[in-house]
């Protein structure tokens, strides 16, 4: 504990540039994802290989990807932007999956009643597909925003200051507090998250509380632990 | 009026659903499609907005040939309301019901004062209005259904099996409330249904199908019921057992009606008496 008081300017600054780090990978994930998952969705003859090629990208190494990119794209190695490209990379590759299960689990029914109502192809998805994808693409951001906040703490090993140089340091200097406070703080970060877009989802999504909302919520949860971080 | 004149549908993997259908629906009226599951009725009524387009013949609305319309336009004056009613899970009551009228560019206040009215006609209590779908009951769902149907104020009315879904009280409820409706508004009505007391009930006219969109015999319900066409008609309408094969049996001076499992009906009144 002495150590924590003695730190808490360290700990704190540590904490706020892991959170900043953590959420550009999400947010740019999201984005990339939800377009390249309706693609997947919307022609069968691209599913296979666009679902096959981004999750193979979450196959790669963390260590490998943040070592390969900085050649590849023409930065510096040390630079934060490699962890946010990298981090980006492995949000698109779990999040592509969930926006097209997503996609796919709006109910037949309704999308038939939209069709005969007179909503056009575009029309459609944004009144009627995107919204009732809503609750599963939310869940599986969560899954995504529990990922990246644990992976960043890789990022120290090409020199990002985060939480993961808590690790690092207590490591080498053998200082349990130290690796103790890491570890926390990084869950805290990670259940801080997890509530605010738990708390987003039902803002935006008000239809899902409520008894029936419940159940949606369930199947979403469902479908994203099947398909959690290896 | 609605003309269909040797249509088929042949769906991408070869099945044949529809085949050489030919029928007028005419206007202000009821036609009842009654039969059983896979007889193609679905597929009939969705031929009419375009949800299904026809790949053989022509269907056409006041002599105007459905194909040559903009299936968007079309299905934008149409009404359809479907087996478990459809609703958008996402919007609340008064929005499902005038989602089509917004679509068709008519401002919210001027909407949602239809929906309130809509709710009126079909028998919704207004202070449903701001709930969502699943905060609704199966019963309450339907007429969701049928108002947003309503919505556009179409001409035509598709309703696929609209009542198939909720308990029988209800369901007898929902067709009282169809069929005084239909009296005031008088809409060219497509209704599907597989149950021929329904059939027989909205009907002013019944066109019994077997498979592949056959018509096996077409009538108001009392000629089916008086001249069931073949051996199928008969057994479909269950002409020669249970409830439907009527007869008079004299008790305490009176003549009683009695069903074919010999239970109790009725008692046959003069028609004098009666009035
Ligand atoms: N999209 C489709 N592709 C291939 N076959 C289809 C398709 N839609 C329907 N069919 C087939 O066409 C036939 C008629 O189907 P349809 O849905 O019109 O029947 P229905 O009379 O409405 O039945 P139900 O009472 O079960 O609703 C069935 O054999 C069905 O399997
Ligand atoms: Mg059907």
């Amino acid at each position: 504990m002495n150590w924590v008081a003695a730190n808490l300017d360290l700990i704190v600054e540590l904490t706020l540039t892991h959170a900043r780090l953590s959420l550009l990978p999400i947010l740019i994930g999201f984005v990339i994802a939800v377009p390249l998952g309706a693609f997947a969705w919307r022609f069968r003859w691209a599913r296979g290989l666009t679902l096959t090629v981004v999750g193979l990208l979450y196959t790669i190494p963390s260590l490998a990807l943040f070592v390969l990119l900085p050649p590849i794209i023409g930065i510096s190695f040390l630079s934060e932007l490699n962890v946010t490209i990298a981090l980006s990379i492995y949000a698109v590759a779990l999040m592509t999956r969930s926006a097209t299960e997503a996609l796919e689990s709006v109910d037949p029914d309704v999308r038939g009643a939209a069709a005969a109502m007179g909503y056009s192809g575009w029309g459609r998805f944004w009144a009627v597909d995107l919204p009732l994808a809503g609750p599963v693409l939310l869940a599986g951001l969560r899954v995504v925003s529990v990922s990246t906040v644990s992976l960043v703490t890789v990022g120290v090993l090409v020199g990002s200051r985060n939480l993961g140089y808590l690790f690092l340091n207590g490591l080498q200097r053998g200082i349990v507090a130290e690796i103790a406070t890491g570890i926390v703080m990084t869950v805290v970060i990670a259940v801080v998250f997890d509530l605010l877009l738990a708390l987003a989802g039902r803002l935006v999504m008000p239809w899902t509380r409520g008894a029936d909302g419940g159940r949606t919520r369930r199947a979403a949860r469902r479908i994203a632990l099947t398909e959690g971080p290896a | 009026m609605i003309e269909f004149r040797g249509v088929g549908k042949r769906f991408a993997d070869g099945t044949d659903a529809v085949i050489d259908f030919s029928l007028v629906m005419p206007s202000h009226q009821v036609t009842v499609l009654v039969g059983s599951s896979g007889s193609g009725k679905t597929t009939i009524l969705r031929m009419i907005n375009r949800m299904v387009d026809a790949t053989e013949g022509e269907v056409e609305i006041d002599g105007e040939n459905v194909a040559t319309l903009e299936p968007v336009q079309l299905r934008r004056r149409i009404g359809y309301v479907m087996q478990s009613a459809g609703l958008l899970p996402h919007r609340r009551v008064l929005d499902n019901i005038t989602t089509v009228p917004r679509l068709n560019g008519m401002g919210r206040a001027t909407a949602d004062e239809l929906g309130l009215s809509l709710m009126d006609t079909v028998g919704l209590d207004r202070s449903l209005a701001r709930r969502y779908p699943h905060q609704l009951s199966g019963g309450q769902q339907q007429r969701v259904g049928v108002a947003r149907g309503l919505a556009v104020d179409p001409n035509i009315l598709l309703m696929d099996e609209p009542f198939g879904a909720v308990d029988p009280i209800v369901r007898a409820d929902l067709q009282a409330e169809l069929m005084r409706l239909q009296r005031d508004i008088g809409k060219t009505v497509v209704f599907v249904t597989h149950d021929i007391d329904e059939a027989f009930l909205l009907g002013d006219q019944v066109v019994i199908l077997a498979t592949g969109g056959v018509i096996a015999q077409k009538g108001t319900p009392a000629e089916i019921l008086a001249n069931p066409a073949s051996d199928f008609v008969a057994d479909f309408i269950g002409a020669d057992r249970g409830r439907r094969s009527l007869r008079i049996v004299e008790q305490a001076g009176r003549r009683i009606v009695v069903d074919g499992d010999g239970r109790a009906a009725g008692v046959l009144t003069d028609d004098s008496a009666a009035r």
